[in-house]
C-alpha cells in the first residue's frame, strides 16, 4: 500500500495543449508529449545523450511562468498547463530555424544527406518556406583528413550531439567546441586535422548522430547518406543492464 | 581570535593614529595610480622627512575617494581638506600648509553636491582606510559584525535580519537577498558553497573594482557571515583578471584574515570554519551569469545552463550554492552592526538602502557615487554629476549596460529604483551609468552594445548566437545609411525572438538597448533610413 | 581515489615549467584547475602554445579538445606569441563615448595593426579590452601594463613610437 502511494505521488497529471496527460516526476515535458503523440520540434536533443537545451526549438509556454521553457529539460509538475502550438511559438520556431539556415551554408540540393536530413525535414514540418534573414555566408573549413569520414563545417549547426556522443558513449572526448558566439566551431583535439587526432577511435558514432550532412562517410554521393541511430538506445540499454 | 583581541587591535590602531596630529590620505585606486598617485605619496613622505615633520603627520594610502576624473586625490585629516590633481611637486606646499591655511589652488570643495548628496554605507571606508591594513579595517568597526553573528546569533536569526532589512541583489535583477540565503540554508547538501561574483563585466561599470580595491575586508566579512547563515565552509571570489590591483588586495586581505583567525578553522573560537579562495575570470562577460560562473570555477567553458534547477539547490559541483555580487556582500556587515531597521529606513518603498553607481560618459563629475535608492536621475546627473560639459545638451542615461536601456530626458525626475527603471524599459543592472549627450547618436550606442553582446555570446543557444550577429549587421547597415524600412521591421522581429527564446540573461537582455532606443529615439533610426531613400 | 596521478614530465627543462607545476600541485592536479593553470602558463610564457596545452591536458587529465575549447572560449588567453610591447585600448562604454574608436583607427593607420594582432616586426601587439573599470580616465589605454588616461589619438601614437624605440 505504501509503495502504491509512493508511486502515485511520483505520478503527475498535467495538461498539454488541453489534453489531460500524466507522467512520472523524472520525466520532462518532451517525454510526456512524445508518449502522447504531441509533436514538439527538437534538434539538439537525442535520446540516450544528456540534454543540451541549446537549439531552443522545443520552447513551450507554461501557465504561471513568464518565460518560455525548453521542454527537453523541464520536468513535469502536478497541475502544469503546457501550450506547445501557440501562434507565438510557431513564429519563434520558424525564426529560429531561419537563423540556423542563415548561419551556415546549407545547400540541400548538393548535400550527401539530402532527403535524409533532420534539419531539412524539420524545417519542412514547421512550415519554413523562406529564409527572411540575410545569409551570413561564413567561411568555414572542410576537414577531409580522416580516412573514412569527413567534416563539412558549412553544414554544422553546433547542436553538439557529436561532442556528447563522443564523450558520454564512446568515452573519447575527441570533439569539443572552440571559440564562442558566432565564431564557435567544432574541433578535434587541439584543432588538428581529424585524421591526425590522437584520441579518435574512428567509431563513427558522431557521424551517425549528426542531424545534418556536416559529418558524413566518405564515398557517398549527393543524397546517398542516411544515418543509423539504432545503436544509441541499444548501447544505453545494454549498459543499464550491466550496471544492474 | 576572540572579542577582546578585536577590541585590542582596534585600540592599538587608534592609539597609533592619535600620535599624529595630521594625517594625509592619498588615493591608491586604479585611476589615481594611473595618474601617478604612488609618486605623490612618495614625494609627500620624503617632504615630511626632510622638513622634520615626520612625527607630526602620517601618510596613508587609502581606497577610492570617488571623484576619479580629478585624480590624484589627496586629503588632509582631521581637517577634512580635499586636494585634486595633485602632482609630486605639490608635496612641499601641502606639507607647509599643515599648520596654516589650505592650498587654495588645489583645493576641491567638499561642500559641492558631488559629496553632499551621497549617503555612504558600502563606501563608508573607501578613501578613509588603508585597504592593505586589516588593523585599519578593524579600527573602523571591521569584523565586529562577524564576531557578533558567530557568538550571539543563530543562522536563522542572521537570515531573518537580512530579510527584514529588505536588501536586494545588487548584481542586476534585485532578487531579495534574505530569500536567496534562506533557500540555500534549507537545501540539503553534504557541502555548501558561497560565491562572490566579482566578474564585473558591464562596460562602463567599476563599482565592484573600486569596492574590492578600497575595502576588501568588507566583502570577505560579508561572505563569512553568509557562509555561517547558510552552513557553508568554503567560499570562492570570482574576480576578473582585468583587475590586477583588486586581486592583489584581496590576496593580502585573505592572508591577513587567516593570520588573525578571522578565516580558517574555528573562527573566533567557535566551531565555525570558513575559507575563501580566489578564482580568476579570463575575459568572458557571460561568466557574470551565475550558472556560467559556476561552470567557470569548475574549470569549464563559461556556458550557462537552463534554470531551474537554481544554484541554490544545485550549484557548484552539484551542491547548494549561494551566489551574490560584491556590493550585496558589502552591505551585510553594516546591516548586522546597525540593524535591519536602520537599513530599511534608507531608500524607498521596495528598494532599500543605497546603490553605488559609476557615473561616466558626458558628465562633468566622472566617478563613483553612492546614493539612497529613490533619488532622481536629475539629481544624479545635474547635481552630483554637475551636468553636461562643454555646454552640450543632455540626451539620455544608459543604465544596466548591454542588457539595459536608456532613460531619456522626460524621465529625469523618475526615482531610481528597481521597479521604476523596469517600467520604462531599462533596468538597474550592476550600476553603470553612462551619460550620453547630443554629440552621440543613439543608433551608434545601440550598435556599440550589440557588438558587445555578439562578441560576448557564448554560442550555446541559437537565438543569441545567430540573432545577435544578425541584429548587429542590421544596426551596422542602419548606421551606414544603407538600410530599408523592411530591415528595421526585421530588426524588431529579431529583438522579440532573441529576447524571449534565448537561454540566459545575456541573450534575453541583448535586444534591450535596441528596443529602448527605438522606443525613445525612433526618429534617429528613421533619419538614417530616409537619407538613403531620398538618395 | 589514488593519492597521486602518474606525474607527467614537463616538455623541457625550462625553469618556467616549475611555476606551472606549482599551480597544478596547489590544486591537487584537479581538472577544475584548468583555467588557473592556463593563467600561469600565459603569465610565464606570454601565450599558450600547442606544447603547453598538451602538457596541461595530460597533467590534469582533461581531454585535449576541452583544453582547446577553454583556451579559445576565454578571450584573455592568447594562442599566438605577443609582440615585444603591448597596448590595450579600453573600448568600454565611457571610453567609447569619449572616442576610443578614433584611437584604434589612429593605431591602425600608423602601425598597420588591428586589435588582436601583432605588427609584422613583432614589436607591438594591440588588444581591445572590454572595460578596464577606469571610466573616470576615459579614454584609457594600457601601455606595457601601465594605464594612462584622457588620451588623444595623436598622443597614443606618439607614446607607442616612443615605446617601440626604447
Amino acid at each position: 500500500m505504501k509503495d502504491r502511494q509512493q508511486v502515485l505521488s511520483r505520478t503527475k497529471t498535467l495538461k498539454i495543449d488541453g489534453h489531460d496527460v500524466s507522467g512520472r516526476e523524472d520525466e520532462t515535458i518532451l517525454d510526456v508529449a512524445r508518449e502522447n503523440g504531441i509533436f514538439i520540434p527538437t534538434l539538439c536533443q537525442l535520446d540516450g545523450l544528456s540534454a543540451h537545451g541549446g537549439c531552443r526549438l522545443c520552447l513551450v509556454e507554461v501557465k504561471g511562468s513568464s518565460k518560455l521553457l525548453p521542454a527537453c529539460v523541464t520536468h513535469v509538475a502536478e497541475g502544469m498547463e503546457v501550450v506547445t502550438n501557440s501562434e507565438r511559438l510557431i513564429e519563434y520556431r520558424r525564426m529560429i530555424m531561419e537563423l540556423i539556415f542563415s548561419e551556415g551554408n546549407h545547400v540541400c540540393a548538393v548535400c550527401v544527406v539530402n532527403g535524409h536530413c533532420e534539419l531539412q525535414s524539420l524545417a519542412q514540418r514547421i512550415g519554413m518556406t523562406h529564409v527572411t534573414v540575410p545569409y551570413l555566408y561564413p567561411r568555414r573549413v572542410v576537414d577531409a583528413s580522416h580516412e573514412r569520414y569527413a567534416l563539412d563545417r558549412n553544414r554544422c549547426i553546433l547542436c553538439t550531439r557529436c561532442v556528447r556522443v563522443c564523450d558520454e558513449i564512446e568515452g573519447a572526448h575527441t570533439w569539443d567546441v572552440s571559440g564562442r558566439g558566432i565564431e564557435a566551431r567544432i574541433v578535434t583535439d587541439l584543432n588538428q586535422p581529424w585524421g591526425q587526432s590522437e584520441t579518435c577511435t574512428s567509431c563513427g558514432k558522431c557521424v551517425n548522430v549528426c542531424p545534418t550532412g556536416a559529418l558524413f562517410e566518405k564515398g557517398k554521393a549527393v543524397a546517398e547518406m542516411s544515418k543509423k541511430r539504432a545503436f544509441l538506445p541499444y548501447l544505453t540499454l545494454m549498459r543499464e543492464k550491466r550496471s544492474k | 581570535m576572540i572579542g577582546d583581541e578585536l577590541i585590542k587591535i582596534a585600540q592599538a590602531e587608534q592609539a597609533e593614529k592619535a600620535q599624529y596630529p595630521h594625517h594625509i590620505h592619498v588615493c591608491t585606486g586604479t585611476p589615481c595610480l594611473a595618474s601617478r598617485s604612488d609618486m605623490v605619496k612618495q614625494a609627500l613622505e620624503q617632504e615630511l622627512e626632510q622638513s622634520g615633520k615626520a612625527r607630526l603627520c602620517r601618510v596613508k594610502g587609502v581606497g577610492c575617494k570617488g571623484l576619479c576624473a580629478a585624480g590624484p586625490l589627496v586629503s588632509v585629516e582631521p581637517d577634512g581638506i580635499l586636494y585634486q590633481g595633485v602632482t609630486p611637486d605639490d608635496a612641499s606646499v601641502i606639507v607647509a600648509s599643515l599648520d596654516s591655511t589650505p592650498v587654495k589652488r588645489l583645493q576641491c570643495s567638499l561642500e559641492m553636491p558631488f559629496f553632499k548628496r551621497q549617503v555612504k554605507i558600502v563606501l563608508e571606508n573607501s578613501g578613509a582606510i588603508d585597504p592593505e591594513s586589516i588593523e585599519d579595517y578593524i579600527a573602523a568597526d571591521g569584523y565586529q559584525a562577524l564576531f557578533h553573528v558567530l557568538t550571539m546569533m543563530t543562522p536563522a536569526e542572521v537570515i531573518s535580519q537580512i530579510t527584514k532589512s529588505g536588501l536586494r541583489g545588487r548584481g542586476g535583477a534585485g532578487y531579495p537577498t534574505g530569500l536567496k540565503w534562506s533557500t540555500v540554508a534549507k537545501s540539503h547538501g553534504e557541502r555548501k558553497f558561497v560565491i562572490c561574483n566579482a566578474d564585473e563585466g558591464d562596460p562602463g561599470a567599476f563599482m565592484d573594482r573600486s569596492v574590492l580595491e578600497s575595502d576588501p575586508h568588507r566583502v570577505i566579512e560579508g561572505m563569512a557571515i553568509a557562509a555561517y547563515a547558510i552552513g557553508a565552509s568554503q567560499g570562492y571570489l570570482y574576480v576578473r583578471a582585468e583587475y590586477p590591483l583588486a586581486v592583489d588586495r584581496l590576496k593580502t586581505a585573505i592572508r591577513q584574515a587567516k593570520k588573525l583567525g578571522l578565516l580558517g578553522e574555528n573562527i573566533c573560537g567557535t566551531p565555525f570554519s570558513f575559507n575563501v579562495d580566489i578564482r580568476l575570470g579570463a575575459g568572458a562577460f557571460v561568466c557574470g551569469e551565475e550558472t556560467a560562473l559556476i561552470a567557470s570555477i569548475e574549470g569549464k567553458i563559461g556556458q550557462p545552463r537552463p534554470r531551474p534547477p537554481y544554484p541554490a539547490e544545485h550549484g557548484l559541483w552539484g551542491f547548494p550554492t549561494l551566489v551574490n555580487n560584491v556590493e550585496t556582500f558589502a552591505n551585510v556587515a553594516p546591516i548586522i552592526r546597525k540593524g535591519a531597521e536602520w537599513f530599511s529606513s534608507i531608500g524607498n518603498e521596495k528598494s532599500k538602502g543605497t546603490k553605488v553607481f559609476s557615473l561616466a560618459g558626458r558628465v562633468v563629475n566622472n566617478g563613483l557615487i553612492e546614493v539612497p535608492m529613490g533619488i532622481t536621475l536629475r539629481e544624479i546627473v545635474f547635481e552630483i554629476g554637475a551636468g553636461i560639459p562643454d555646454g552640450r545638451q543632455f540626451k539620455a542615461v544608459q543604465t544596466g549596460g548591454p542588457s539595459g536601456g536608456c532613460v531619456p530626458a522626460q524621465y529625469l525626475d523618475m526615482p531610481v529604483d528597481y521597479e521604476s527603471l523596469l517600467e520604462i524599459g531599462t533596468y538597474m543592472g550592476s550600476g553603470g551609468m553612462i551619460v550620453v549627450d547630443d554629440t552621440s547618436s543613439m543608433v551608434d550606442v545601440a550598435r556599440y552594445f550589440m557588438e558587445f553582446s555578439m562578441t560576448e555570446s557564448c554560442g550555446k543557444c541559437v537565438p543569441c548566437r545567430v540573432g545577435t550577429a544578425q541584429m548587429y549587421n542590421l544596426l551596422d547597415s542602419i548606421a551606414a545609411g544603407t538600410a530599408t524600412l523592411e530591415d528595421l521591421a526585421l530588426l524588431e522581429r529579431l529583438c522579440d525572438v532573441v529576447k524571449h527564446a534565448s537561454l540566459c540573461g545575456l541573450g534575453q537582455g541583448a535586444p534591450n538597448p535596441v528596443i529602448s532606443t527605438l522606443r525613445y529615439f525612433r526618429d534617429e533610426y528613421l533619419a538614417r533610413i530616409r537619407q538613403q531613400e531620398v538618395v | 581515489m589514488l593519492a597521486s596521478q602518474p606525474k607527467v614530465a614537463p616538455p623541457s627543462d625550462d625553469r618556467r615549467w616549475r611555476l606551472v607545476e606549482a599551480t597544478m600541485r596547489r590544486h591537487g592536479y584537479d581538472a577544475s584547475a584548468l583555467i588557473e593553470v592556463l593563467h600561469t602558463v600565459q603569465e610565464s610564457f606570454g601565450y599558450l602554445d600547442e606544447t603547453s596545452l598538451h602538457f596541461v591536458a595530460e597533467s590534469l587529465g582533461v581531454p585535449l579538445s576541452r583544453v582547446y575549447g577553454v583556451a579559445t572560449f576565454y578571450h584573455f588567453f592568447s594562442l599566438k606569441p605577443q609582440g615585444k610591447h603591448n597596448c590595450v585600448v579600453c573600448t568600454g562604454t565611457a571610453c567609447y563615448i569619449k572616442g576610443s574608436a578614433s584611437i584604434l583607427s589612429a593605431i591602425q593607420e600608423n602601425f598597420q595593426v588591428r586589435p588582436g594582432e601583432t605588427t609584422a616586426d613583432n614589436q607591438l601587439s594591440v588588444l581591445a579590452a572590454r572595460c578596464l573599470g577606469s571610466c573616470g580616465l576615459a579614454p584609457a589605454v594600457v601601455f606595457d601594463g601601465e594605464i594612462v588616461g584622457k588620451l588623444e589619438p595623436a598622443a597614443v601614437v606618439d607614446k607607442l613610437r616612443e615605446l617601440i624605440q626604447t
